[in-house]
């Protein structure tokens, strides 16, 4: 099992993955670019379709899927006519970003050399295959991006509060949501390692 | 717009403070508290994005931490703006609203 990240010479960062978890931490990361580019960032304000049909500037209105309510939250609570001029003129760019991100982390581990077809590793014969991935400053900020949305997207879909990690370590073993949820926690492992790793190598 | 070549000597009433403080910095960013990001990882974007030193980030992740919401950063309305963008790319829940 990894043990994180660590800090190399000028600036970058390295961990060491099997071929178990780089095969899910491509899955998830290509589940967050599925995801931001699944609903799409249409236009739907006004009530005029000739001005609709004209405007493809970006979505007005909050998105349905909680999850990229969270990855794309009100900028101004208080203000509905701000706040879709807000998402209209930053959404787009944001979902481009964090798309980007997302594929950047897969790309990333295939060039670290995890076999571009999921080799259908099962968690026991994963000794077989492990990867160093050598990331520098720039790539490692959009892993630290994307892990952060992965992180806010398996919580959203979980249901994660504030202080009840108690609740989810005390799942059956049987309940799906408990191999979630050690995801979950594995990803927030990995992303403390990073930050770490980055912080020193400022 | 007027072109000026050199600046002219003006008398000028001393400003209030605090209207002058209204008048430069009329819009904050707010972070607010989530269950999902790390505090390491929020004082790090604190000091990466804002350039705050450690402390100072620390200080204000704590507060988003404790108190549920912190002020981060404050300017003109689309200074604020980037930086809420900014925040978002990064992952954290962040609003901006007029200065009280």
């Amino acid at each position: 099992m990894s043990d994180g990240f660590h800090r190399r010479r000028g600036g970058g960062v390295v961990a060491t993955f099997t071929g178990f978890e780089g095969d899910l931490l491509r899955s998830l990361a290509s589940q967050i670019v599925e995801l931001l580019r699944s609903e799409r960032a249409a236009p739907s304000s006004g009530d005029d379709p000739l001005e609709q049909l004209l405007d493809m500037s970006g979505p007005t209105s909050e998105p349905d899927d909680p999850v990229l309510a969270r990855l794309f939250p009100n900028a101004y609570p208080n203000d509905d006519e701000a706040a879709g001029e807000f998402r209209r003129f930053t959404e787009g760019a944001l979902r481009d970003s964090k798309a980007e991100a997302a594929v950047g982390v897969i790309a990333s581990l295939e060039e670290a050399g995890l076999p571009t077809e999921p080799a259908g590793l099962a968690e026991g014969d994963a000794g077989d295959l492990t990867i160093d991935v050598e990331l520098d400053r720039d790539v490692a900020m959009s892993w630290l991006k994307s892990f952060t949305d992965i992180r806010l997207a398996l919580a959203t879909r979980l249901g994660v509060e504030e202080g009840d990690d108690d609740y989810w370590l005390a799942l059956p073993d049987e309940d799906p949501r408990a191999h979630v949820y050690d995801i979950y926690q594995w990803l927030g492992y990995l992303q403390e390692t990073l930050v770490e790793a980055l912080s020193r190598s400022r | 717009m007027l072109a000026v070549s050199a600046p002219m000597p003006v008398e000028l009433d001393e400003p209030e403070v605090e209207d002058l403080t209204f008048l430069e910095k009329p819009w904050v960013t707010i972070v607010w508290n989530d269950p999902v990001n790390l505090m390491s990882y929020v004082t790090f974007v604190f000091q990466n994005y804002f350039g705050y030193p450690k402390k100072k980030a620390e200080r204000l992740m704590l507060e988003v931490h404790n108190d549920g919401k912190s002020v981060v950063a404050n300017g003109s309305r689309e200074e604020m703006e980037r930086d809420v963008q900014a925040m978002h790319e990064y992952g954290l829940w962040a609003t901006l609203e007029r200065a009280e």
